[in-house]
């Protein structure tokens, strides 16, 4: 491992918000029971519809996959358990719409451990397009928060990226997946990072960490064998672990607004990724489950869980022992990005990392908002150095030209200018308002602009059409000018004389072999 | 009183007359070249009006497409006939007509989510009538044979509704309800008590 | 040079038309609404201004003082200013058509700016030679210009901001430009 000091350039803005983290790391993970029922999500990137491969009453082997891939851009889903598939349909999930979301329930035959497991590769010998099929069989996706399908990350990295980040930052407070991950099977995270390391081709790999971290550090520095890859210790602050602050914060790098880190030759992937990547290749083991961490002050026991996908958020607040007299809110995710849940019998996808069960003493419920005081506190924390001010002033008045001249395109929705906020203004609603007020527009734009070619298209056609039965029209009206007058009445005449005379000849034709037939007989 | 005096009486009332009859001959020549040379042929602003409309060539603003829509509204016409484009185009074309905008006008309309056309096939006769009205060539098929709507073309102008004679045409939703929803905007703050109550935006 | 110079920071900043002498305060609350209408409009009053000093300066000096026709100054000088507007709304109507519609009936209304006339008959009375006329005419026309572009870039925030009802539209615009007027105030002091 190198063992350079490495150089760390500082995050602008950001946050000290209380860590709360040491709560869930008092015990080593646990594994969750496996729950009764199973409540698979099958929702493909941009709600392209799924294809299903089981039916309603299939028996399902822990393993299977549930949906088709849809070209190379699907998201593949598999049965987490062995059971009956009891349902298809629209069930409610943690989204920030509320809406259902097309889900497989799985009723779960506790006796049947059987797991179809795709083939053990050899990953060292193994093909660059084999590992990349192999991470698309397996349904594995983002699993820091985006869960953008990896094959398709993958796909556009080859032979572009010179270096690889790993992410192992988490910096929102509650949330300790990453770490308990780290303590405990660092070893495969590494092995992840060294398949990515062949996949694509990076010079090295930075393995990003914040600082209060130690126990998580020290497992990661010990099994880092290899001189590509570097573990980098930064100061713990909100939001380095997002993708374009950690890569400044690693290499000074600043993303181009508008592009993916890709394009600058760097490649970001989270540490639960890189392990779900490690088990696929190494185990051939689907991504099946997840860690996720479970706190909050309503629990007896906050801890990380070792979930499988489906398992109902209620399951895993009785195993914390939660108290439902002192839950006031049930959060998906953190209390700076994560969304409220109404209920808990949504079911943990592949990217919830987290959920905080907390009361009102330790979360209070936001107040109401208050008018804007132009302060600027929003402005010194914005890690991406916008004007956030000036940002919900446009998208209160929806002047989303001006907006998109303030840069709110590059916003992270990270939500520290909403966190110091004195009015307590939900600003990072706002945002999100307008952008897609945004994408609506030029949505819109593009259509129209797309309809008026097609249309014009429609009207040379019609008059082209219009003009060649024109001209077909003149061309016969000439020919029949250009036929002398008077042989028109006799020629007229021949020909009914003509026709006359076949249809004779075809009478005496049908007698005479009448005749013929009688006579054969 | 002679000639002379007559004149000289009347010069100081002539002078001033003739002096602005001589400026108002200069300047209207002036104008009148100017206004030779800077003539506007056309009008380049039906262009600009043109480019904000939807393009769907409904025909429900009372003209027989978008371009001819967008030559009345430049001529001066009304902003708020157009239920495609519904409230972002009204302000839109408010915005570059400096005019105010107003809400549109319900006898032409009203603006509802984007549209596709879909044709029951069970139901289908090959007439071929639908074909001739999408202004956008949107239907693929010919005589006597399944006309289906390419979905990625349409515009949901819903032409070629009317013209079927067996009515198996359906207008649906062109998004499910999941690619539709976005964050709604938040309430504004209460800025003084009277907002409250009369829950006006401040 | 130096002359000319404050008599040019005279005309912008210290005795400014529009903040200080209360002058074209019509265009100046009309076409403020946005920034583009305002450069728009700034444009057309600078060489409206600029050029109708200069024509009156050679009417009065050339034709209606040796005729003795100075009683005619006011109407053959609004003559002037008006084909002046004439002249450069058919310029714009050519050359930037969008403009042209937004500005609207405020186009033709430069006429009866009275900046426009003031500015004229200001040269008069301090009898400035042909060139300070025309300087004076376009520091004028610059301060002008100046103050409506400030002022629209700030009505533009407010639009978007939270007014109380009693004050929305031309109320907090009108407190506005007073608020800006006792601000250039402090100009005197370079007098």
């Amino acid at each position: 491992m190198n063992n350079a000091l490495p150089k760390l350039w500082s995050l602008p803005g950001g946050i000290h918000p209380p860590e709360n983290k040491s709560q869930s790391l008092s015990g080593p993970i646990r594994v969750a029971a496996l729950p009764p029922q199973l409540i698979v999500p099958v929702t493909q990137p941009d709600y392209a519809t799924p294809q299903l491969c089981v039916q309603v009453g299939d028996r399902v082997h822990k393993g299977q996959a549930l949906v088709r891939a849809a070209q190379s851009s699907g998201l593949l889903a598999h049965a987490p358990a062995a059971g009956v598939v009891s349902a298809i349909a629209g069930y409610p999930v943690p989204n920030a719409s509320g809406l259902p979301e097309l889900c497989v329930v799985i009723d779960t035959d506790p006796t049947d451990t059987r797991w179809a497991k795709l083939k053990a590769l050899d990953y060292p010998g193994a093909g660059i397009d084999t590992l990349i099929e192999r991470i698309a069989d397996a349904g594995i996706s983002g699993l820091g928060g985006a869960g953008f399908p990896t094959q398709l990350k993958l796909h556009s990295a080859l032979q572009q990226v010179d270096t690889l980040v790993l992410n192992a930052a988490e910096c929102e407070p509650f949330i300790t997946a990453d770490t308990a991950l780290l303590c405990e099977r660092a070893a495969e995270v590494v092995t992840g990072c060294m398949i990515l390391l062949q996949i694509t081709v990076a010079a090295r790999c930075l393995i990003g960490i914040e600082d209060n971290k130690p126990q998580a550090i020290a497992a990661l520095q010990q099994h880092c064998s290899d001189a590509r890859l570097q573990v980098v210790v930064i100061p713990a602050r909100y939001p380095s672990g997002a993708e374009n602050q950690l890569i400044h914060i690693l290499t000074g790098k600043e993303i181009p607004s508008g592009t993916l880190a890709v394009h600058s030759g760097i490649l970001c992937h989270n540490v639960g990724t890189a392990y779900a990547i490690a088990r696929a290749v190494v185990h051939g083991e689907q991504l099946l489950s997840r860690i996720t961490t479970v706190s909050g002050a309503a629990l007896r026991e906050p801890a990380n869980y070792e979930v499988l996908t489906g398992t109902p958020v209620a399951a895993l607040l009785q195993h914390s022992g939660v108290d439902h007299t002192q839950l006031s809110r049930l959060l998906c995710g953190g209390p700076l990005m994560g969304i409220e849940l109404p209920h808990a019998q949504l079911p943990v996808t592949k990217t919830t990392n987290c959920v905080v069960a907390t009361t009102e003493a330790e979360l209070p419920s936001p107040p109401p908002a208050q008018a804007c005081i132009r302060c600027g506190l929003c402005v010194d924390v914005c890690p991406v150095q916008l004007l956030p001010q000036q940002l919900y002033w446009f998208a209160r008045s929806k002047e989303y030209t001006k907006a998109q001249a303030h840069n709110l395109q590059d916003c992270i929705e990270c939500g520290a200018c909403a966190y110091v906020c004195p009015s307590h203004i939900p600003l990072v609603q706002y945002y999100r308002n307008a952008k897609a007020g945004i994408r609506e527009q030029s949505d819109k734009h593009q259509r129209a602009d797309y309809a008026k070619q097609r249309f014009e298209v429609h009207q040379q056609r019609v008059a082209l059409v219009q003009a060649q039965n024109d001209q077909r029209r003149a061309e016969r009206a000439a020919a029949v000018k250009a036929q002398p007058a008077a042989a028109a009445g006799t020629s007229a005449q021949d020909a009914i004389t003509a026709a006359l005379a076949r249809v004779q000849a075809k009478k005496a034709a049908q007698s005479i072999d009448a005749g013929k037939q009688d006579d054969s007989k | 009183m002679t000639a002379h005096s007559l004149l000289s009486s009347l010069l100081p009332l002539l002078t001033p007359i003739v002096m602005l009859l001589a400026l108002a001959l200069l300047f209207g020549g002036l104008l009148g070249f100017a206004a030779t040379r800077f003539r506007v042929e056309g009008n380049p602003l039906v262009d600009r009006v043109n480019a904000l409309l939807p393009q769907t060539q409904c025909g429900q603003c009372g003209h027989p497409g978008c371009k001819p829509y967008a030559a009345a509204i430049a001529a001066g016409g009304a902003i708020n006939k157009c239920p495609p484009g519904g409230k972002a185009t009204i302000a839109a074309l408010a915005d570059l007509l400096g005019v105010a905008a107003e809400p549109l006008d319900a006898t032409h309309g009203v603006e509802s989510s984007r549209k596709v056309a879909y044709i029951r096939e069970a139901e289908c006769i090959g007439c071929t009538k639908c074909i001739q009205a999408c202004p956008v060539d949107a239907i693929l098929g010919s005589a006597r044979h399944m006309h289906t709507v390419i979905v990625s073309e349409c515009t949901g102008c819903d032409l070629c509704v009317a013209p079927c004679p067996v009515d198996c045409i359906d207008m649906i939703p062109a998004q499910t309800a999941l690619q539709r929803w976005h964050w709604p905007l938040p309430e504004p703050a209460a800025l003084i008590a009277s907002d409250r109550r009369q829950g006006v935006h401040a | 040079m130096t002359d000319m110079l404050l008599l040019l920071v005279g005309a912008i900043l210290v005795n400014n038309f529009v903040l200080t002498q209360f002058l074209g305060l019509c265009p100046f609350m009309g076409t403020s609404g946005k920034l583009e209408t305002a450069v728009g409009m700034a444009a057309a009053t600078t060489f409206v201004l600029t050029l109708s000093s200069a024509c009156t300066y050679l009417l009065y000096h050339y034709l209606l003082q040796p005729f003795e026709l100075v009683f005619l100054r006011t109407i053959s000088y609004i003559l002037v200013i008006a084909v002046v507007v004439n002249f450069t709304e058919m310029v714009m109507h050519k050359t930037a058509p969008v403009l042209y519609r937004v500005l609207g009936i405020f186009l033709p209304l430069i006429t009866t700016n009275c900046a426009v006339l003031g500015v004229a008959l200001i040269n008069d009375n301090r009898a400035n030679t042909f060139a300070e006329s025309v300087f004076y005419g376009f520091g004028a026309a610059a301060g002008f210009s100046l103050v409506l572009i400030l002022f629209s870039a700030m009505r533009e925030r407010i639009a978007a901001a939270d007014v109380p009802e009693p004050f929305q539209g031309p109320a907090i615009a009108l407190i506005t430009a007073g608020v800006m007027s006792l601000a250039f105030m402090g100009f005197a002091a370079l007098a």
